[in-house]
């Protein structure tokens, strides 16, 4: 779960001037006057780093190119995997049911966070509580969120209670054990859950846009869409940015809810890459062909982070 | 001139309205878990219970055996107080270094740290599972503790030298000059001054860990010791629709968690309040 990092807190406590500043260099040569602490603190930290991620990850990238099942003979087999994989309608289609769910949660997170930071920005009276109450799924465990929204979606639960009651029986469903609506069900889970911490990201970036400036357009005449158009929008561009590549990268890793909600079912209609790699390599034992996927996941979401950086990066150059 | 108008309350109005409905998901949790089991099939899912019956509570923290919640709750502790004590303790050493030193080791360290933070773990899971298991790190909490430590490590420490740059040497030197030698500066001078990065490296790596589903379910899988995620997720597993328990399980997992958030609520306010100061 790397990918919570840059939440509030770090906007929130990190001093500014200190974050991604390259380490200070001794003033015209001049030696510190103390040494700082001894090297061989770093040891241990560095070779955990090392073993953990770097060593870990390409073991992984290896195992990806063999048949090894976790026990005895293994044969490098070449992109046998990977031609199993692009093959299986199965396992094409979970590789579809990532992106949607990335894309989906990425899109509607941010819009909703959005537009409630807005709401909730300038002068409510009780927008530091509305902050702490719209955070607090954030913070819950996704597996626990994953068991409410399952009782809200099953047959003779509040949601088809709901629609009885307003009239649209019709549209009463058995949301998690229908194909084409179960995805749905699952998108619905991580929005309500992560809005709060789009909103989050919001919020620290509008308290960036001055309030005279916003003033000085309205008395200059802009309307509402103006002023947040060419007021807004450039100041909150970092957080723009922050909050859709972290939400790429955790939506492509949806796994907890998949699991609490469907298990990946019905008949495979709710799986994801990350599903899938459990259920090979841990559940069937097949590492190699696990790690294989694990590789299409990853490759996934370091071209969406880069692609991601290059885009935002772009827009900015063009702006200077 | 943006003041506070019969329109502004109009939208606070309308801002609560919108909260109160996104926030009844939790609102049926509670109500449902304080339902006898009666009442869970036969009355409305909005409605509050006849009588407030904490009997799905007390059968759940009464659980024995392998998915016994309360053992579970005392594995994630031990597990999530175990990897904040490391992370704190081998970020901020290793923070140290790297941000007081100025050597081509310590830049080639930091992008390492850098790197590592946005490489993504998925790849890494088999092989790490296959080389805990054959040295008997799997199925334990020490295993588990040092996998969270080795994982988060590249976070506690980004987070750590980025306020280590931002402190002035000043007080190292003060120490050293007094007598104190670099390991005493270090834990009784420099340390206690990085309360705020601390407590941030504690949040953040406690929820992480504290929530973790996915690693538990791996490293832990089939052995004696369960987080309560797992042990949640086995134990709902084995009850059909009987909701208050499913939620008084659900409960009992999200109140150390939110008594958390209201603590770092408050650790955030006086972040802005004090600055440094902790």
């Amino acid at each position: 779960m790397t990918v919570t990092t840059q939440d509030s807190t770090r906007t929130i406590t990190v001093p500014p001037d200190a974050r991604n500043t390259p380490p200070p260099r001794p003033r015209g040569g001049r030696k510190p006057l103390i040494t700082f602490g001894h090297w061989w603190w770093a040891l241990p930290a560095v070779a955990l780093v090392i073993g953990v991620h770097y060593a870990a990850t390409m073991t992984g990238g290896f195992f990806a190119f063999t048949n090894w099942t976790g026990l005895g003979e293994w044969d490098f087999i070449g992109f046998a995997n990977f031609e199993r994989i692009f093959s299986d309608p199965m396992l094409l289609g979970s590789v579809w049911n990532t992106l949607f769910l990335a894309f989906g949660s990425v899109i509607l997170t941010n819009v909703f966070g959005l537009l409630y930071a807005l709401a909730i920005n300038r002068m409510l009276k009780t927008r530091y509580i509305l902050r702490t109450l719209l955070f607090m799924p954030v913070v819950l465990s996704p597996l626990a969120v994953a068991y409410v929204w399952k009782f809200i979606f099953q047959f003779n639960g509040p949601l088809n209670g709901f629609l009885g009651l307003i009239g649209l029986e019709e549209w009463q469903k058995v949301w998690l054990a229908d194909p084409s609506w179960s995805i749905w069900a699952i998108l619905i889970t991580v929005v309500w859950q992560q809005t709060g911490f789009v909103m989050v990201i919001y919020l620290a970036g509008l308290a960036s846009v001055p309030v005279e400036v916003e003033e000085a357009a309205a008395i200059d005449g802009a309307g509402i869409w103006g002023r947040f158009w060419h007021v807004v929008v450039p100041a909150i561009r970092p957080s723009i940015a922050i909050a859709t590549t972290l939400g790429i990268i955790q939506g492509l890793r949806i796994f907890d809810q998949i699991l609490a909600l469907t298990g990946g079912g019905p008949a495979g209609a709710t799986e994801t890459l990350a599903t899938q790699v459990y259920k090979q390599a841990f559940a069937l034992g097949q590492f190699g062909f696990g790690s294989a996927l694990a590789l299409v996941l990853t490759v996934i979401i370091l071209v969406f982070a880069i692609l991601q950086q290059r885009v935002t990066r772009d827009r900015d150059a063009g702006k200077a | 001139m943006f003041r506070y108008t019969k329109l502004t309350a109009l939208r606070e109005v309308l801002v609560w309205i919108v909260t109160l409905i996104g926030l009844l998901p939790l609102y049926l949790l509670v109500v449902t878990a304080l339902k006898p089991d009666q009442e869970v099939l036969t009355t409305s899912a909005v409605a509050p219970p006849s009588t407030v019956d904490f009997g799905a509570f007390v059968e759940v923290l009464t659980s024995t055996g392998r998915n016994s919640i309360p053992m579970s709750i005392l594995n994630s502790v031990i597990i999530t107080a175990g990897a904040i004590a490391g992370l704190v303790l081998l970020g901020s050493l290793t923070a140290y270094v790297i941000a007081r030193r100025t050597r081509t080791w310590t830049n080639v360290t930091y992008y390492l740290v850098l790197i590592a933070i946005i490489l993504p773990a998925q790849l890494g899971t088999v092989p790490l599972y296959i080389g805990a298991r054959s040295v008997g790190l799997t199925g334990n909490a020490l295993g588990m503790i040092l996998l969270w430590i080795g994982i988060l490590l590249p976070l506690s420490i980004f987070l750590y030298a980025s306020f280590f740059r931002g402190l002035t040497t000043e007080y190292e030197e003060a120490a050293v000059i007094d007598g104190a030698t670099p390991t005493q500066a270090f834990f009784r001078v420099v340390l206690p001054l990085m309360a705020p990065a601390t407590g941030t490296v504690a949040i953040l790596a406690g929820l992480i860990v504290w929530n973790d589903f996915f690693n538990s379910l791996i490293f832990l899988g089939g052995s004696e010791t369960q987080t309560l995620p797992v042990a949640m997720y086995t134990y709902v597993g084995g009850l059909v629709s009987a909701w208050n328990k499913i939620f008084a399980v659900v409960i009992i997992s999200m109140i150390p968690i939110l008594a958390f958030y209201m603590f770092a609520q408050k650790r955030f306010i006086q972040g802005f309040a004090g600055g440094l100061k902790g």
